[in-house]
Protein backbone atom coordinates (compact mmCIF):
# COMPACT_ATOMS: atom_id res chain seq x y z
CA UNK A 1 0.00 0.00 0.00
CA UNK A 2 1.26 3.40 -0.95
CA UNK A 3 2.28 5.45 2.43
CA UNK A 4 2.81 9.27 2.75
CA UNK A 5 6.20 8.50 2.66
CA UNK A 6 6.34 7.62 -0.46
CA UNK A 7 5.19 10.60 -1.44
CA UNK A 8 7.66 12.27 0.77
CA UNK A 9 10.57 10.46 -1.18
CA UNK A 10 9.21 11.50 -4.38
CA UNK A 11 8.99 15.31 -3.70
CA UNK A 12 12.32 14.73 -2.12
CA UNK A 13 13.89 13.90 -5.02
CA UNK A 14 12.22 16.26 -7.59
CA UNK A 15 12.81 19.20 -4.81
CA UNK A 16 16.77 17.93 -5.04
CA UNK A 17 16.68 17.27 -9.06
CA UNK A 18 15.42 21.67 -8.87
CA UNK A 19 18.52 22.55 -6.98
CA UNK A 20 20.49 20.59 -9.04
CA UNK A 21 18.62 22.05 -12.08
CA UNK A 22 20.08 25.73 -10.75
CA UNK A 23 23.41 24.25 -10.11
CA UNK A 24 24.12 23.08 -13.42
CA UNK A 25 22.59 25.40 -15.53
CA UNK A 26 24.26 28.90 -14.01
CA UNK A 27 24.28 30.41 -17.13
CA UNK A 28 20.33 30.11 -18.87
CA UNK A 29 17.71 31.99 -17.15
CA UNK A 30 15.09 30.25 -18.67
CA UNK A 31 16.25 26.73 -17.66
CA UNK A 32 16.77 28.26 -13.81
CA UNK A 33 13.32 29.62 -13.77
CA UNK A 34 12.03 26.08 -14.80
CA UNK A 35 14.03 24.74 -12.51
CA UNK A 36 12.48 26.90 -9.74
CA UNK A 37 8.55 25.60 -10.90
CA UNK A 38 10.11 22.22 -10.29
CA UNK A 39 10.97 22.78 -6.58
CA UNK A 40 7.56 24.34 -6.39
CA UNK A 41 6.08 21.21 -7.85
CA UNK A 42 8.09 19.34 -5.32
CA UNK A 43 6.82 21.42 -2.67
CA UNK A 44 2.73 21.18 -4.04
CA UNK A 45 3.26 17.46 -3.73
CA UNK A 46 4.36 17.35 -0.27
CA UNK A 47 1.70 19.60 0.74
CA UNK A 48 -1.24 17.84 -0.89
CA UNK A 49 0.26 14.30 0.57
CA UNK A 50 0.35 15.36 4.23
CA UNK A 51 -3.15 17.10 3.51
CA UNK A 52 -5.10 13.62 2.21
CA UNK A 53 -3.13 11.56 4.62
CA UNK A 54 -3.60 13.94 7.78
CA UNK A 55 -7.38 14.25 6.62
CA UNK A 56 -6.97 18.20 6.80
CA UNK A 57 -7.84 20.30 3.67
CA UNK A 58 -5.25 23.16 4.94
CA UNK A 59 -2.74 21.49 2.95
CA UNK A 60 -4.48 21.73 -0.37
CA UNK A 61 -5.42 25.25 0.13
CA UNK A 62 -2.07 26.75 0.74
CA UNK A 63 -1.10 24.44 -2.57
CA UNK A 64 -3.29 26.86 -3.83
CA UNK A 65 -1.33 29.82 -3.20
CA UNK A 66 1.89 28.59 -3.48
CA UNK A 67 0.25 28.18 -7.16
CA UNK A 68 -0.85 31.71 -7.00
CA UNK A 69 2.91 32.55 -6.14
CA UNK A 70 4.50 30.42 -8.88
CA UNK A 71 2.60 31.98 -11.55
CA UNK A 72 3.18 35.41 -11.07
CA UNK A 73 7.02 34.64 -10.35
CA UNK A 74 7.22 33.22 -13.64
CA UNK A 75 5.05 36.21 -15.14
CA UNK A 76 7.63 38.62 -13.28
CA UNK A 77 10.85 36.85 -14.39
CA UNK A 78 9.98 36.09 -17.57
CA UNK A 79 9.36 40.64 -18.03
CA UNK A 80 12.80 40.30 -16.33
CA UNK A 81 14.16 38.30 -18.71
CA UNK A 82 12.85 39.80 -22.39
CA UNK A 83 13.95 43.64 -21.19
CA UNK A 84 17.22 42.03 -19.84
CA UNK A 85 17.88 40.54 -23.59
CA UNK A 86 16.11 43.63 -25.02
CA UNK A 87 19.08 45.90 -23.20
CA UNK A 88 22.05 43.34 -24.15
CA UNK A 89 21.29 40.67 -26.50
CA UNK A 90 21.89 37.63 -24.43
CA UNK A 91 20.75 36.02 -21.42
CA UNK A 92 24.01 35.14 -19.89
CA UNK A 93 23.53 35.56 -16.56
CA UNK A 94 26.72 34.47 -14.74
CA UNK A 95 28.77 37.96 -14.31
CA UNK A 96 25.30 39.78 -13.67
CA UNK A 97 27.04 41.81 -10.51
CA UNK A 98 25.20 45.47 -10.81
CA UNK A 99 21.93 46.60 -11.39
CA UNK A 100 23.24 49.36 -13.76
CA UNK A 101 19.44 49.59 -15.30
CA UNK B 1 -3.16 -2.91 -6.93
CA UNK B 2 -3.89 -0.16 -9.77
CA UNK B 3 -3.53 2.41 -7.69
CA UNK B 4 -0.29 1.15 -6.40
CA UNK B 5 0.63 0.60 -10.03
CA UNK B 6 -0.02 4.14 -11.27
CA UNK B 7 1.67 5.67 -8.15
CA UNK B 8 4.97 4.17 -9.00
CA UNK B 9 4.26 4.88 -13.12
CA UNK B 10 3.77 8.49 -12.29
CA UNK B 11 6.45 8.44 -9.39
CA UNK B 12 8.78 7.59 -11.94
CA UNK B 13 7.32 9.41 -15.13
CA UNK B 14 7.62 12.60 -12.85
CA UNK B 15 11.14 12.25 -11.81
CA UNK B 16 12.45 11.16 -15.12
CA UNK B 17 10.86 14.03 -16.84
CA UNK B 18 12.45 15.92 -14.13
CA UNK B 19 15.88 14.91 -14.76
CA UNK B 20 15.29 15.72 -18.38
CA UNK B 21 13.59 19.15 -17.42
CA UNK B 22 17.42 20.41 -16.11
CA UNK B 23 19.64 18.30 -18.82
CA UNK B 24 18.17 18.85 -22.07
CA UNK B 25 20.37 20.70 -24.84
CA UNK B 26 17.34 22.60 -26.33
CA UNK B 27 15.18 24.76 -23.80
CA UNK B 28 12.32 23.81 -25.81
CA UNK B 29 12.56 20.32 -25.17
CA UNK B 30 12.99 21.56 -21.42
CA UNK B 31 10.06 23.15 -21.29
CA UNK B 32 8.32 20.18 -23.11
CA UNK B 33 9.71 17.74 -20.42
CA UNK B 34 8.02 20.57 -17.89
CA UNK B 35 4.89 19.85 -19.06
CA UNK B 36 5.04 16.32 -18.76
CA UNK B 37 6.31 16.34 -15.23
CA UNK B 38 3.36 18.56 -14.25
CA UNK B 39 0.47 16.10 -15.48
CA UNK B 40 2.30 13.45 -13.85
CA UNK B 41 2.27 15.12 -10.66
CA UNK B 42 -1.06 15.91 -11.26
CA UNK B 43 -2.06 12.07 -12.04
CA UNK B 44 0.04 11.79 -8.28
CA UNK B 45 -2.77 14.43 -6.86
CA UNK B 46 -5.46 12.29 -8.27
CA UNK B 47 -4.69 9.35 -6.72
CA UNK B 48 -4.48 11.05 -2.91
CA UNK B 49 -7.67 11.99 -3.67
CA UNK B 50 -7.23 15.85 -4.34
CA UNK B 51 -8.58 16.67 -8.19
CA UNK B 52 -9.22 19.96 -7.61
CA UNK B 53 -5.25 20.85 -7.25
CA UNK B 54 -4.49 18.43 -10.11
CA UNK B 55 -6.93 20.18 -12.15
CA UNK B 56 -6.18 23.20 -11.16
CA UNK B 57 -2.32 22.13 -11.67
CA UNK B 58 -3.11 21.35 -15.29
CA UNK B 59 -4.76 24.52 -15.91
CA UNK B 60 -2.54 27.00 -14.33
CA UNK B 61 0.84 25.20 -14.92
CA UNK B 62 0.10 23.41 -18.48
CA UNK B 63 -1.93 26.36 -19.61
CA UNK B 64 -0.36 29.47 -18.64
CA UNK B 65 2.92 29.23 -17.24
CA UNK B 66 4.60 26.58 -19.43
CA UNK B 67 3.03 28.05 -22.89
CA UNK B 68 4.42 31.56 -21.28
CA UNK B 69 7.84 29.71 -21.19
CA UNK B 70 7.57 28.38 -24.53
CA UNK B 71 6.47 31.86 -26.25
CA UNK B 72 9.47 33.55 -24.52
CA UNK B 73 12.44 30.63 -25.65
CA UNK B 74 11.30 30.41 -29.16
CA UNK B 75 10.84 34.57 -29.00
CA UNK B 76 13.81 35.60 -28.00
CA UNK B 77 17.13 34.51 -30.49
CA UNK B 78 19.49 33.31 -28.44
CA UNK B 79 22.55 30.97 -28.37
CA UNK B 80 21.72 28.20 -26.63
CA UNK B 81 25.31 26.54 -27.11
CA UNK B 82 27.22 28.91 -25.45
CA UNK B 83 24.77 29.50 -22.58
CA UNK B 84 25.82 25.57 -21.74
CA UNK B 85 29.06 26.02 -21.30
CA UNK B 86 29.24 25.32 -17.71
CA UNK B 87 27.31 22.50 -17.05
CA UNK B 88 29.63 20.12 -16.87
CA UNK B 89 32.44 22.44 -15.15
CA UNK B 90 29.48 22.97 -12.21
CA UNK B 91 28.98 19.31 -12.64
CA UNK B 92 30.92 17.88 -9.38
CA UNK B 93 30.13 20.77 -7.42
CA UNK B 94 26.21 20.54 -8.28
CA UNK B 95 25.85 16.59 -7.78
CA UNK B 96 27.77 16.54 -4.30
CA UNK B 97 25.10 19.40 -2.68
CA UNK B 98 22.17 17.42 -4.51
CA UNK B 99 23.38 14.33 -3.12
CA UNK B 100 23.70 16.29 0.40
CA UNK B 101 20.73 17.69 0.22
CA UNK B 102 18.70 14.17 -0.66
CA UNK B 103 20.83 12.60 2.24
CA UNK B 104 19.31 15.20 4.84
CA UNK B 105 15.82 14.37 3.52
CA UNK B 106 16.03 10.87 3.01
CA UNK B 107 17.38 11.10 6.85
CA UNK B 108 14.36 13.21 7.65
CA UNK B 109 11.86 10.94 6.42
CA UNK B 110 13.78 7.48 8.00
CA UNK B 111 13.43 9.38 11.21
CA UNK B 112 9.78 10.50 11.00
CA UNK B 113 8.93 6.81 9.75
CA UNK B 114 10.88 5.38 12.92
CA UNK B 115 8.52 7.25 15.13
CA UNK B 116 11.01 9.75 16.31
CA UNK B 117 9.91 13.07 14.67
CA UNK B 118 5.95 14.02 15.75
CA UNK B 119 3.94 15.60 13.16
CA UNK B 120 1.37 18.32 14.63
CA UNK B 121 -2.05 16.71 15.07
CA UNK B 122 -4.87 18.04 12.43
CA UNK B 123 -7.19 20.40 14.47
CA UNK B 124 -10.06 19.39 12.62
CA UNK B 125 -11.66 22.26 11.73
CA UNK B 126 -10.11 21.74 8.05
CA UNK B 127 -11.61 18.19 8.18
CA UNK B 128 -13.04 17.02 4.59
CA UNK B 129 -16.66 16.92 4.82
CA UNK B 130 -17.89 12.80 4.30
CA UNK B 131 -20.42 12.60 1.09
CA UNK B 132 -18.90 15.73 -0.55
CA UNK B 133 -16.56 16.28 -2.74
CA UNK B 134 -12.79 17.52 -2.80
CA UNK B 135 -13.85 20.58 -4.61
CA UNK B 136 -17.16 22.14 -2.76
CA UNK B 137 -15.00 21.22 0.85
CA UNK B 138 -12.27 23.04 -0.72
CA UNK B 139 -14.77 25.64 -1.85
CA UNK B 140 -16.22 25.78 1.88
CA UNK B 141 -12.57 26.35 3.07
CA UNK B 142 -11.31 29.33 0.67
CA UNK B 143 -14.89 30.88 0.72
CA UNK B 144 -14.74 31.23 4.82
CA UNK B 145 -11.87 30.55 6.80
CA UNK B 146 -9.35 31.76 4.53
CA UNK B 147 -11.11 34.29 2.36
CA UNK B 148 -8.51 36.78 3.69
CA UNK B 149 -5.69 34.73 2.06
CA UNK B 150 -7.56 34.56 -0.72
CA UNK B 151 -8.44 38.17 -1.42
CA UNK B 152 -4.37 38.67 -0.61
CA UNK B 153 -4.15 35.91 -3.60
CA UNK B 154 -5.72 37.95 -6.22
CA UNK B 155 -3.60 40.91 -5.10
CA UNK B 156 -0.68 39.09 -5.24
CA UNK B 157 -1.68 37.92 -8.97
CA UNK B 158 -3.26 41.67 -9.77
CA UNK B 159 0.57 43.31 -8.79
CA UNK B 160 2.00 40.09 -11.04
CA UNK B 161 0.07 40.83 -13.85
CA UNK B 162 0.74 45.34 -13.66
CA UNK B 163 4.08 44.46 -13.14
CA UNK B 164 4.86 42.06 -15.95
CA UNK B 165 2.86 44.58 -18.52
CA UNK B 166 4.55 47.78 -17.17
CA UNK B 167 8.17 46.16 -17.35
CA UNK B 168 7.90 45.03 -20.99
CA UNK B 169 5.60 47.70 -22.13
CA UNK B 170 7.79 50.30 -24.56
CA UNK B 171 5.34 52.73 -25.16
CA UNK B 172 4.29 54.87 -28.55
CA UNK B 173 6.99 55.63 -30.26
CA UNK B 174 7.66 59.10 -31.47
CA UNK B 175 6.40 59.73 -34.85
CA UNK B 176 9.37 60.34 -37.75
CA UNK B 177 9.53 63.27 -38.84
CA UNK B 178 7.99 65.59 -35.72
CA UNK B 179 9.01 69.23 -35.71
CA UNK B 180 8.87 71.44 -33.35
CA UNK B 181 8.40 74.87 -34.39
CA UNK B 182 8.00 76.95 -31.45
CA UNK B 183 11.45 75.44 -30.54
CA UNK B 184 12.88 75.97 -33.98
CA UNK B 185 11.78 79.59 -34.13
CA UNK B 186 13.07 80.11 -30.51
CA UNK B 187 16.89 79.18 -31.48
CA UNK B 188 19.65 81.73 -31.08
CA UNK B 189 22.77 82.24 -32.77
CA UNK B 190 24.06 81.67 -29.29
CA UNK B 191 23.24 78.31 -29.23
CA UNK B 192 23.65 76.95 -32.37
CA UNK B 193 26.71 74.92 -33.54
CA UNK B 194 29.29 76.83 -35.79
CA UNK B 195 31.48 75.65 -38.63
CA UNK B 196 34.86 76.70 -38.03
CA UNK B 197 37.71 76.05 -39.99
CA UNK B 198 41.04 77.02 -38.14
CA UNK B 199 44.58 76.77 -39.43
CA UNK B 200 46.70 74.01 -38.96
CA UNK B 201 48.69 74.54 -35.24
CA UNK B 202 45.79 77.10 -33.87
CA UNK B 203 43.72 76.51 -31.85
CA UNK B 204 39.71 77.86 -31.88
CA UNK B 205 38.24 80.95 -29.71
CA UNK B 206 35.32 80.08 -28.22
Amino acid sequence: MIGIEHYVVVSSILFVLGVLGIFLNRKNIIVILMAIELILLAVNINLVAFSAFLGDLTGQVFAMFVLTVAAGEAAIGLAILVIYFRGRGTIAVDDVNRMKG
Amino acid sequence: MILTISFYLFAALVILSGVFTISARNPVHSVLWLILAFFNAAGLMVIVGAEFIAMLLVIVYVGAVAVLFLFVVMMLDIDFAELRAGFMKNFPLGIAIALVLLAELVLGIGAYKAGALKLGNPDLSAMPHVGRSNIENIGALLYGKYLFLFETAGIILLVAMIGAIVLTHRGARAPRGQQNIGKQIARKPSEATINKRPEVGQGIEI
